[in-house]
């Protein structure tokens, strides 16, 4: 590099942009904060507080680490931020996810993935259900792009 | 090695090895998972192989950070460390308490696990990558603030150099970036947003700093270039890493219920990512060139060099070709972003580390080099688990390819686990890379091991 361009130049740039790019950031993420109110689907979480207790389900069992949500966690179980539409909608879409919760068999199946058997009571399947409905009404600007996930 | 307190590096390297071996083993298990869906089912589904697989990593990078600042910090600021007996004793306590994260996942379900840390009164657990309990993170928290008063005490006392403060700010913002681990709201949209303040101001923030410093301090002693010359490179890459990895953020933005301005400011700085990874590659090639000297450590010179083009290609080429919203909306949460993770951790982390600790391992046992017997299986294990990331890229990128088009592009698209199976040849073929990357990573070791005529003395 040319010898005009010092070493204390070069850090000075370095703290300086850092800093401003740092600023622009807050800035953005400020703005974002105020727009997602209107995506993020705040007023069913308030509405119900069997989400949060989902929500809890969905992580003290680690769901996040076979399959995604909103197509993040991993990538050996299907997508299920719209699982629930996928299975049929509404009240039937959560019943019928319930029902696979449920009947995973404990020792797997033969030669295939299979899902553990989590041994979930059915308040727990009513909240993880709920929890499931909650993600799928997220504005997610039209991702997927259909509805195999 | 200059001074005796250096010394402390050495557990740190190993046991970040040793972690290493469980990362890849594990990997193998979850690759075979694949294909071979009931392996090891119920005992060890693949959810708690995939936390061990991607909890050992980020243990032994973040040991080998800690092992590379011990060891270069008391060289940079030419005074011995402040206190080696807590770098120890933190080793002690980091290491016990990963090896019990690990025996808990291994031995009850993690439910359990869950209840038996008391989550209730803290809620953290349970998020990719975060899976470790509330009390694991405590832990953390207090050995790195530990580890950092340790560090900054002695810069402090000693000589200022650009490698010791830009060290030191990456790892103060390692450990100002890991508190956001601690806030998990009921909203999930929050959640995921704050979740990747952790996640990629970690990988695409402030480690690039530490992995700068890393690199221009082996750099500077293999090459013997002058460290104004040195000191100028990192400026210039990190600005250009921090410019647009911070608004990068943003490429993680598109689908989680953030509103889509994202979508743009994401776009476009996160395109411009490659750039610094760019520079570091010229960075490194450079500097080599340029040599004043010849060190008789090759492999360490390989190492770096290596980190240099891989990081390029995982991080920069790799992450590029998802990060534009047109693309990533069919391509996000798919197998490329898989192969892209892959090759950027190898590329750019771990092969920094190797980097410090091929060129640190033989100053700390008494000479400047191995031996050349030794060097040349170090050299079988570099390009072994190389190209074999390689090979494991490519294949998984195969793999998701065709799982975005089966599933997301096609007129008929096919269900997640029927798509699975049709591409389940890039899976086998993944697994066998593996294998490669494993008999790498054994040679690798086994170059510790191989005697032969020693060269010069420290």
């Amino acid at each position: 590099m040319s010898t005009s361009f010092s070493t204390s130049s070069a850090r000075n740039v370095f703290y300086g942009g850092t800093a401003f790019f740092v600023l622009l950031f807050a800035a953005l993420v400020f703005q974002s904060e105020s727009e997602t109110p209107k995506r993020d689907r705040r007023e069913m979480l308030a509405a119900n507080p069997q989400i949060a207790a989902g929500k809890r389900i969905w992580e003290d069992n680690n769901c996040i680490g076979c399959h995604s949500l909103l197509g993040e966690g991993a990538y050996f179980a299907p997508e299920l931020g719209n699982v629930v539409d996928r299975f049929g909608g509404g009240e039937a879409g959560k019943a019928a996810v319930k029902a696979f919760i449920q009947s995973r068999p404990p020792e797997g199946i033969s030669g295939r993935r299979s899902m553990p058997q989590f041994n979930l009571g059915e308040k727990q399947l009513n909240e993880i259900a709920d929890f499931l409905e909650y993600a799928s009404k997220i504005d997610t600007a039209k991702w997927p792009p259909n509805i195999q996930g | 090695m200059q001074y005796q307190s250096q010394a402390v590096a050495k557990p740190y390297f190993i046991a970040a090895l040793g972690l290493f071996v469980a990362q890849v083993l594990f990997g193998l298990i979850m690759g075979l998972q694949y294909v071979v869906g009931d392996f090891l089912f119920p005992h060890i589904p693949f959810n708690v192989a995939r936390m061990v697989h991607t909890n050992a990593l980020i243990v032994w990078l973040l040991m080998g950070f800690m092992g590379a600042t011990y060891y270069l910090v008391p060289e940079e600021s030419e005074s011995e460390l402040h206190s080696p007996k807590l770098a120890l004793a933190l080793f002690w306590i980091f290491l016990v308490a990963a090896a019990l994260t690990v025996v808990g996942y291994l031995a009850v379900p993690y439910a359990t696990l869950a209840q038996i840390t008391g989550n209730d009164l803290l809620p953290t657990m349970g998020r990719e990558f975060l899976e470790q309990p509330t009390i694991t993170k405590v832990g953390i928290v207090v050995v790195a603030l530990g580890f950092l008063y340790n560090i900054t005490l002695t810069v402090l006392k000693g000589r200022k150099t650009a490698i010791s403060s830009v060290l030191l700010l990456g790892l103060w913002g390692l450990a100002l970036f890991f508190l956001f681990s601690f806030y998990n709201p009921h909203n999930l949209v929050k959640d995921k947003f704050y979740w990747w303040f952790v996640v990629h101001l970690w990988v695409e923030g402030v480690w690039e700093l530490i992995l700068a410093a890393i690199l221009g301090f082996v750099l500077i002693k293999i090459t013997g270039v002058d460290r104004e010359v040195i000191d100028k490179w990192i400026y210039v890459i990190i600005t250009l890493a921090l410019v647009t990895g911070i608004i990068g953020t943003g490429h993680h933005f598109y689908w989680i219920g953030t509103p889509e301005f994202w979508q743009l400011w994401g776009g476009v700085f996160s395109a411009l990512e490659p750039v610094p990874f760019f520079a570091m590659t010229l960075f490194a090639f450079n500097m080599v060139n340029r040599r004043r000297r010849e060190h008789p450590n090759k492999a360490a010179t390989l190492w770096a060099l290596g980190t240099g083009v891989m990081a390029f290609l995982g991080a920069g080429v790799w992450g590029f070709l998802h990060t534009l919203a047109p693309v990533n909306y069919y391509t996000h949460g798919t197998q490329v972003t898989a192969a892209h993770g892959h090759m950027a951790f190898y590329g750019a982390y771990v092969m920094v580390v190797l980097t410090i600790i091929s060129y640190a391992m033989p100053q700390m046992r008494g000479r400047a080099a191995n031996s050349n017997a030794s060097q040349v299986v170090e050299m079988w294990g570099f390009w072994l688990m190389t190209v074999a990331m390689v090979f494991i890229t490519l294949f998984l990128t195969g793999a998701g390819i065709l799982q975005v088009w089966l599933q997301r592009v096609s007129a008929t698209p096919s269900p997640f686990m029927v798509v699975q199976e049709q591409v389940a040849l890039f899976y086998w073929m993944r697994e066998w890379a593996g294998v490669v990357f494993l008999a790498g990573l054994l040679a690798y070791l086994a170059s510790f091991f191989v005697k032969g005529r020693e060269n010069a003395v420290a």
